[in-house]
């Protein structure tokens, strides 16, 4: 499904703030695999995610969605394969635009844009029936500015936009960091449920070490631009913080020092 | 009297630079790039169809070729901003230097005369009322066609690619090519404004558009301020963007009528839109500032009475 073989970056070479974000990575993950991604600060997690999502080309390296090498496709065309939720609410919706003509530009993703009608009649209430199941409310706003919408309506709006057209791979970065406990928890709930519904292949990153336990079929572990830590099945089933923490030490040997993963 | 005769005339030449403002609200509101390609290529438009008009070719033809010249313009300021990094606003004004050389060649000389009496123009400041029927036909014309443009699925991808570039590219929006086609159609109806222009005053003159970009942005801040707050939406926007545009050129008029020296016109109405543009930022600073410090006494008080009790 996709595979990263080797990956190398390094932001601002030959400078003092020279960064080795990306340190041979190599993941392959499977038809169906939902996977949590979880590390400390500069771990390279979000530049993993945006090697993948075509953010910037690496120095070295391989990348493949479904047997295709996407490596050098320029960001608009992968966003074909991909749906993408971002850390900030802001980023992933025109907040200028009406909710129902951010959903007609995410459900035309990887077609060419034509000159006609934007948004059918029969297509906008489509949208309804979709909003509807997010079950907050959005199914009678959709003329609303989504600028208008609290970061946790904007988070669940910029999933379905993500989702809207199947992709491949749905790439979720840190997505609940910036909400309140209690939007994160629904917000991740609408996650799931989508997830399981469309057999999503999904790499999420989060801060949560109990997020990550608790969601998905695969937990992966980052460290200076590298997996250290990856357990599937059964194992992750059965793993605490606690030995996750053991985990990283014995990997990496270091503590683990982001108090933010370990508390949230 | 002598403001109430000069009212149609105004109201003309208002209309005028109210679809050069339209084209302006396209690179300014809708891409969000503050685009100084207009200052050439409306003096472009106003060239082309001097120059065309005077061999003979068709009104019409010469008001075609006059909104493609501009459409080109636009490209040269696009790739500029796109293929070669160059930022938006230093972009626009390479083309517009550009455009002087260019207008200059095209026109062959500093100004060229198209006397309503010699060629078949479709408006001109001798039949003032023909003049804005003529040009409101033109800013409907252009409205309507926009509207429609911006509801079709490349329409909704150049409005997003203006409002949020990061989620555009995530939805496989070429914001690149989005940012070239918008500056294109923008620079096209600038350049038709031009081209209108050019015969309403009887000629084409080399210095025409400078500082029309100030006199757009005045209208499009007038116009959206009151729009905006009737019912914002892009139709009634553009209409607000019409009407602030009259209304800028009949405050002008009266200003000019009350005896103001008009060497220091261009000077008022770059501070008018100094003016409009800070308003926004003075007013949330200035009314932050202030609740930060009633926030700060409410608290102090609140401590005091909790130390009394």
């Amino acid at each position: 499904m996709l595979k990263i073989t080797n990956l190398h970056k390094t932001f601002n070479p030959g400078t003092v703030n020279a960064k080795h974000a990306l340190n041979g990575l190599n993941l392959e993950l499977r038809e169906g695999d939902f996977v949590t991604v979880i590390g400390g600060n500069g771990a390279g997690k979000s530049t993993m995610l945006n090697a993948i999502a075509g953010v910037f080309s690496p120095d070295y390296g391989k990348i493949e969605i479904d047997g295709v090498d996407v490596t050098n496709i320029p960001e608009y065309k992968r966003a074909a394969y991909l749906g993408r939720v971002f850390q900030d609410p802001m980023k992933g919706t025109a907040a200028d635009m009406e909710i129902a003509e951010n959903l007609s530009i995410a459900a035309r993703r990887g077609t060419k844009r034509r000159l006609v009608w934007g948004l059918p009649r029969k297509e906008r209430e489509s949208y309804k029936a979709l909003l509807a199941e997010l079950d907050l409310g959005l199914e009678n706003r959709l003329s609303s500015k989504v600028g208008l919408l609290s970061g946790g309506q904007r988070q669940a709006v910029t999933l379905l936009m993500a989702t809207i057209k199947e992709p491949k791979l749905l790439l979720l970065d840190e997505h609940t960091a910036a909400l309140d406990p209690k939007t994160a928890a629904k917000v991740l709930q609408i996650t799931e449920k989508i997830v399981k519904e469309h057999n999503l292949t999904t790499v999420m990153i989060t801060h949560n070490m109990r997020d990550a336990i608790r969601y998905g079929n695969r937990l992966i572990m980052m460290h200076e631009g590298r997996i250290i830590v990856d357990v599937s099945g059964e194992e992750k089933e059965k793993l605490t913080v606690e030995q996750l923490l053991g985990l990283f030490s014995k990997a990496s040997g270091d503590e683990f020092s982001s108090d933010r993963a370990i508390l949230g | 009297m002598g403001f109430i005769n000069a009212i149609p005339g105004a109201m003309a030449q208002g209309l005028i630079w109210r679809l050069f403002a339209i084209g302006l609200y396209i690179s300014y509101k809708i891409l969000d790039i503050a685009d100084l390609t207009v200052d050439g290529s409306i003096c472009t438009g106003a060239c082309v169809l001097a120059v065309l008009l005077s061999s003979g070719v068709n009104v019409y033809l010469c008001l075609i070729a006059a909104f493609i010249a501009g459409a080109l313009a636009g490209v040269v300021t696009g790739l500029f901003h796109t293929a070669m990094g160059i930022p938006a606003i230093l972009a626009g004004i390479l083309t517009q230097l550009i455009l002087w050389s260019l207008n200059l060649k095209i026109l062959g000389k500093a100004n060229l005369a198209i006397s309503a009496r010699k060629y078949s123009v479709l408006l001109s400041s001798m039949d003032n009322w023909k003049a804005i029927v003529v040009s409101a036909i033109f800013c409907i014309l252009v409205i309507v066609g926009l509207y429609l443009f911006f509801y079709t699925e490349v329409g909704f991808s150049i409005k997003a690619t203006g409002d949020n570039e990061h989620m555009s590219r995530a939805q496989g929006v070429n914001v690149d090519l989005n940012k070239v086609i918008g500056l294109a159609i923008s620079n096209g109806i600038v350049a038709l404004a031009g081209a209108l222009l050019a015969q309403y005053q009887g000629f084409a003159d080399i210095n025409m558009g400078r500082g029309a970009i100030v006199i757009g942005l005045a209208a499009i801040i007038i116009g959206l301020s009151v729009s905006m707050k009737i019912m914002p939406n892009f139709v009634v926007s553009l209409i607000g963007v019409v009407c602030g545009g009259i209304a800028y050129y009949l405050v002008y008029t009266f200003v000019i009528f009350l005896g103001l020296d008009t060497d220091l016109l261009k000077m008022l109405s770059a501070l008018v839109v100094a003016i409009f543009l800070a308003v926004p930022y003075l007013k949330t600073r200035y009314f932050k500032k202030q609740r930060i410090y009633e926030d700060a006494l409410t608290e102090a008080e609140e401590k005091e009475e909790t130390n009394n009790a």
